[in-house]
């Protein structure tokens, strides 16, 4: 075992009655690295990262995240990790700071530290203006950003986004890659999962599903180099054609 | 602790940001408790009543003044032949007619007796029978008062008390119903469609990953909804005692007792529908349908249980508002304490506890 | 969705019909026979012998019996006085005392009704037994009434609930679900999407709504079998007449959804108000409680209530036979009704958007 491994799976399997959606999938996961999980739409990507961050149990195998057991700990993960799912989550009829104090309060964030987050927060971001308005009312780019860095209020040693950039334009999918890899830089693991493939060529390594497999495993250099092809999106059309 | 508080300030910000959803919650019980207490009531007034007088004497004159005279009856149409009934009756408004047979006076003279038809429209029975009854009665107190030099032999006249309610005013039925039903549709459908709702935006899933448990969340999405519900009810108890002077016979502190015992019920019921329902559409379907109607109609609210199919007398013992209705009843109107509703206390709070172990059961299957 | 739709409202005009009865019957009744004699005996005999009294309890005393009261085991409690026997052979006349639980106005005033007419009929009972009839008795005047209950002979309440709660469930379906729909489409952004397309308003609204009005017209004709089937419910009138008048209903409902709608940001909100002004059109309705009885200022509210005039006409038609003449009032109401909340729907659409 590698102690800088932050999470560990091993012939990790999710059956919905016969169907297998996760089939033994095996991969770790280093510490302040960035780690891609790619697939097709309904590769199993996303029961994956479920059963990692504890709201799904899986049938076999074994799942450590942060040196802690998905089945017997889930509870402390919890307390570990940061999540940003595919629909944007935060609540529309609360304001930035309500949202921000809201969640920081869950994470058990003491009153003065939620104080200097949100404050910092909302400068890095840019929200100044806005930190008193409904975030119902702000665009999407904005939401997805201030999304992210709720879910990296409690300093976690990993985050999880789930299709992050969905449906945002491609200057702020840039920043949001930005932020990523300032989170990456402090330390932070992140694990994302996303189908748009110039994406890929930004993560550490990454892992290719298909059909509740992994079939690919490394950094997208030596993907490329292994399929003999120039870019991550010929790489996914070559395993995804068998 | 800290979080949980976090928590339910949040959800107070939900219900209040909602101003329409708000101004709902608290004019409902009002709304509703003065339409029960001054417009609406299962006894008849004023119904319209055609003659069809083939005799036209003395007599059908003043019987036909007696009957206008009350208050129960106005006569308004008078009618010339058989076939008129019909078409009166199709009209709709009139809703009985009453035909004097032809020498009224000089059979009732000549042979002492004489025929009345009073013919009803049906459509509604409960009313026709109402109206066949009072007619009845008010010709009974005439005949008394035409035959009063004679002695008539063995009379046993009952002398009714009309206990708990004297005046029988609707309003003392209808206010146990209307507390019940504001409380289970601000408990059991708020909650239902609050905690869909979370799971429609997806902000569910964020919260189940977070640290906070999931008992926190469901207890915190409902507490804010207790909260409410006292207040309606607390209005709603004021409203009967100061506009309706419908008394609280007994103690005031058992009647809140027991409607928190039966709030929490409810709340248990919204959880457990927000378990089995993805959307708010199917959740707000579900309360509607499943809970709301039967809760008007087979709780005892409007129609008497007694009176029901056996098979649905047996059904009105699992609803939980049958069980309530009696306890307010006892409490506001009776007076009891404990030890006569000690029975359907024990019951509702048997059907919480079931109630609440069977969503912790379900919400935990959903996290598979 | 569609099981909701058909399925759960079908089942309820199954069992409602069957639950909503204002009938009061299966009385529970109790006596306190202080007196012990045949007399006595014959008495609490009749009420055993009554359909609409079920005879639970002898009680002691009149504290127990009071006590069942307070604890809801009784509803009727006869009390029969000492030496009433002996008092009703002396005196030729003697009372009785009768509480009743009132907490029920309209079912206590039945009831009272059901014990005079057991305690008259016991009269003339001893009339004829104990006594030969004197001939004084002969002379009295008598005026013999005799009930007719058109339309429905043997009082079947169902007769009367089932056409009601048919309007009831054609009404909540389709209002709901046009109030909820349009805001759905608010909600996740679709309406956004029809508004830039080149199709116009009318026909959009039109569009939507026409599913709805189906659905309703379809609620409609498997009630009515229903309603034939399993309640036999006579069907006099015109079916012709009773769809013609349906449809134009179903305008009007489908104009307060989506008035609703346009006013509304969320499902939730949507269906709140649909409800609140639901539950009071049905109450003021005269679905379940005579409008007639209720105060002049609260009649004057109900003309603005459509679901008065489809339970009028519904009513009419199906149980009554009445034709297009009789229900010419209902129908020009309905009508209007439809044409202002359409006109008030579409001009408040345009405005919102």
């Amino acid at each position: 075992m590698n102690n800088n491994n932050v999470i560990e799976v091993q012939n990790l399997t999710k059956m919905f009655g016969d169907f297998t959606a996760v089939n033994a999938i095996s991969f770790e996961v280093e510490k302040g690295e960035i780690f891609g999980f790619l697939g097709a739409n309904g590769a199993g990507k996303t029961t994956a990262m479920k059963m990692l961050i504890g709201i799904s149990n899986p049938t076999s195998g074994k799942a450590n995240v942060a040196g802690l057991d998905v089945y017997k700990q889930a509870e402390d993960i919890k307390k570990n990790i940061g999540y940003m799912s595919q629909k944007f989550a935060l609540y529309d009829d609360l304001t930035v700071k309500e949202n921000i104090t809201f969640f920081g309060g869950i994470y058990g964030l003491s009153r003065k530290r939620i104080k200097e987050k949100s404050a910092t927060l909302i400068e890095e971001l840019g929200l100044e203006s806005v930190a008193k308005k409904l975030v119902g009312s702000l665009p999407l780019g904005w939401k997805q950003k201030l999304s992210f860095s709720v879910s990296l209020l409690h300093d976690p040693k990993i985050v999880f986004l789930d299709e992050p950039t969905g449906g945002v334009d491609p200057i702020t999918r840039r920043q949001f890659w930005e932020l990523i890899y300032k989170a990456a830089h402090q330390g932070t693991t992140v694990f994302v999962t996303t189908h748009y493939m110039d994406e890929a060529e930004y993560c550490d390594r990454v892992s290719i599903m298909v059909n509740g497999k992994i079939e690919a495993l490394d950094t997208p250099k030596k993907l490329k180099q292994q399929f003999n092809v120039t870019n991550m999106n010929d790489v996914f059309l070559k395993l995804a054609r068998g | 602790m800290k979080r949980f508080i976090g928590f339910i300030k949040k959800e107070f910000y939900h219900i209040f940001r909602d101003r329409r959803s708000l101004f709902i919650l608290f004019g409902m019980p009002i709304a509703q408790i003065m339409l029960f207490g001054f417009a609406i009531t299962n006894e008849i007034n004023n119904i319209d009543i055609a003659v069809l007088d083939h005799s036209k004497d003395a007599t059908t004159e003043e019987i036909i003044h007696k009957i206008s005279a009350s208050k129960y009856f106005s006569i308004n149409q008078f009618i010339n032949k058989e076939s008129d009934i019909e078409s009166v009756f199709k009209k709709g408004k009139v809703k009985a007619v009453l035909n004097f047979e032809k020498d009224f006076s000089k059979n009732l003279i000549k042979n002492h007796k004489a025929n009345l038809q009073i013919i009803t429209d049906a459509t509604d029975p409960n009313t026709a029978n109402t109206i066949s009854n009072y007619v009845n009665a008010i010709l009974i107190q005439y005949q008394k008062e035409l035959n009063k030099n004679i002695s008539i032999p063995y009379q046993i006249v009952p002398q009714t008390r009309m206990v708990y309610n004297p005046e029988l005013k609707s309003v003392y039925m209808f206010v146990p119903g209307v507390m019940t039903i504001i409380l289970m549709l601000v408990s059991a459908m708020m909650t239902s469609i609050s905690i869909t709702k979370e799971k429609e935006l997806g902000t569910m899933e964020i919260l189940l990953v977070s640290p906070i448990k999931p008992i926190q969340v469901i207890v915190g999405k409902v507490f804010p909804y207790i909260f409410l519900s006292v207040i309606n009810a607390v209005v709603i108890v004021l409203l009967s005692i100061f506009i309706f002077k419908m008394p609280v016979q007994g103690s005031l502190f058992l009647l809140g007792l027991e409607s928190i015992l039966f709030i929490i019920s409810a709340l248990a019921l919204g959880i457990l529908i927000s378990t089995i329902s993805a959307t708010q559409q199917t959740a707000m379907m579900i309360s509607l349908m499943g809970l709301m109607l039967p809760v008007i109609l087979l709780s005892g609210f409007i129609f008497p249980i007694s009176s029901m199919p056996l098979p649905l007398q047996v059904i009105s013992n699992i609803i939980p508002a049958k069980w309530f209705i009696i306890i307010i009843k006892g409490i506001m109107l009776k007076g009891v304490g404990l030890q006569y509703i000690w029975k359907e206390t024990f019951i509702l709070l048997g059907m919480t506890i079931f109630f609440i172990a069977l969503s912790v059961k379900k919400y935990k299957i959903r996290l598979e | 969705m569609l099981p909701i739709i058909f399925v759960l409202p079908l089942l309820q005009l199954v069992i409602l019909s069957n639950a909503a009865t204002f009938e009061v019957k299966n009385i529970k009744f109790g006596y306190i026979d202080n007196d012990h004699t045949s007399t006595s005996r014959d008495l609490v005999e009749k009420f055993n012998a009554s359909t609409y009294f079920n005879v639970l309890t002898n009680f002691s005393s009149e504290a127990l019996a009071s006590a069942a009261m307070l604890n809801g085991e009784v509803d009727v409690v006869l009390q029969i006085p000492q030496y009433f026997e002996r008092d009703l052979q002396k005196e030729k006349h003697n009372s009785l005392g009768v509480s009743i639980n009132a907490i029920d106005g309209a079912a206590a005033g039945v009831e009272n009704v059901y014990v005079t007419q057991i305690v008259q009929g016991f009269n003339q009972n001893i009339k004829v037994d104990v006594l030969q009839v004197s001939d004084k008795q002969m002379q009295a005047i008598r005026i013999e009434t005799i009930p007719l209950f058109w339309y429905n002979k043997t009082l079947n309440y169902k007769t009367f609930m089932v056409p009601g709660i048919l309007v009831l469930l054609v009404t909540m379906i389709t209002l709901f679900l046009s109030g909820m729909n349009i805001v759905r489409e608010k909600e996740i952004g679709t309406l956004e999407q029809i508004n830039v397309t080149p199709i116009k308003k009318s026909q959009f609204i039109i569009g939507k709504l026409f599913p709805f009005w189906l659905i309703g017209m379809g609620l409609l004709t498997v009630g009515l079998l229903l309603a034939k089937l399993i309640f036999n419910v006579p069907m006099i009138g015109s079916l012709p007449l009773m769809y013609f008048y349906t449809s134009i209903y179903i305008l009007v409902i489908l104009g307060i959804g989506l008035f609703i709608s346009n006013f509304t940001d969320t499902q939730q909100q949507a269906m709140f108000i649909a409800w609140f002004f639901t539950v009071i059109f049905i109450l003021m309705s005269g679905l379940f409680t005579p409008i007639e009885s209720m105060p002049k200022w609260a009649q004057t509210i109900t003309e603005f209530n459509p679901i008065k005039y489809f339970v009028q006409v519904m009513r009419m038609v199906m149980l009554k036979g009445s034709d297009i003449n009789d229900i010419l009032p209902q129908l020009l109401k309905t009508a209007f009704y439809a044409f202002i909340m359409n006109g008030l729907a579409v001009w408040s659409y345009k405005k919102t958007n």
